[in-house]
């Protein structure tokens, strides 16, 4: 395990920072070109898991254990919105019959 | 080093893949490398409790509950509902500009690259159990009271309902 930890020093945080904001960003995209809601889950647990690497990532290079313990969290946190939300979504599909985010429109009214 | 930067092309080609797949199976199962690509990650910063945690609950639970809801609703290529080019286009430039708005953001603050060295074994399940359970043990319980109500929220939507059957 110590030469891993060696080779990381080698990589610098910003370079952390980067990969991080570009797999947020890729989520984000991914939520505004699709219209399948299941896919929209995906992209924003996509998000979710770029922030839980630059939180362990920063926990690491400040040598604080508090950062992975807050990862620890998002991930059960993640878990319960998944559960809630796939139960929401099989119930919409139950009703309109589609997964179609615009089939949620009639909210508005 | 070199293992930093080869991990990280992947897993953004697997994420660029998982958003610009058509077919909603392939886009999960690419969604699953992308997360065993950031399971590497966690190893390689040394915090194996987050990259066990990472690999059982994300790659095990979470996406194999996606498949199921998938299959469930036996949603296929035919059936994907796809938004017009133009907003596709623009929603790439949207992201685009979201990654242009974070580098123009990260030249500006310059945090020190320098890791702290002395404590590398903070990811090992010995200390992060230390921390769990001193200082964030009333978060830990709330945490489990937050797990039990998403189960009867889930259970609770998901049945049908008896009045109208």
């Amino acid at each position: 395990m110590e030469n891993f930890v060696t080779q990381m020093q080698g990589v610098p945080l910003n370079h952390y920072i980067i990969f991080c904001s570009i797999i947020f960003a890729i989520g984000v995209t991914g939520v505004l070109i699709r219209r399948n809601v299941i896919i929209i889950m995906m992209s924003i647990e996509l998000m979710l898991n770029a922030v839980n690497l630059l939180l362990a990532a920063f926990s690491v290079y400040r040598g604080d254990a508090s950062g992975q313990v807050f990862v620890f969290f998002i991930m059960a946190l993640a878990a319960a919105e998944v559960a809630v939300g796939l139960a929401i979504i099989i119930m919409v599909y139950r009703n309109t019959k589609s997964v179609d985010i615009e089939s949620l429109s009639k909210l508005r009214w | 080093m070199s293992i930093f930067y080869l991990v990280a092309f992947l897993a953004i080609i697997f994420a660029l893949m998982t958003i610009f797949t058509k077919n909603p199976v392939h886009s999960v199962l690419y969604l699953v490398v992308t997360f065993f690509t950031l399971t590497i990650h966690y190893i390689l910063l040394n915090a194996q409790f987050l990259a066990v945690v990472n690999f059982i609950v994300y790659m095990g639970a979470i996406m194999v509950l996606f498949l199921f809801v998938l299959m469930l609703l036996n949603l296929n290529e035919e059936s994907e509902p796809m938004k017009s080019n133009l907003v596709k286009i623009m929603g790439a430039v949207a992201g685009m500009c979201l990654i242009a708005t974070f580098l123009g953001a990260f030249k500006v603050i310059t945090p020190d690259n320098e890791m702290v060295v002395g404590n590398a074994e903070i990811g090992l399940v010995k200390n992060l159990g230390k921390v769990l359970f001193n200082e964030f043990l009333l978060p830990f319980e709330i945490s489990s009271i937050l797990l039990l109500t998403a189960m009867i929220g889930a259970v609770l939507l998901a049945k049908k309902d008896p009045k109208k059957v």
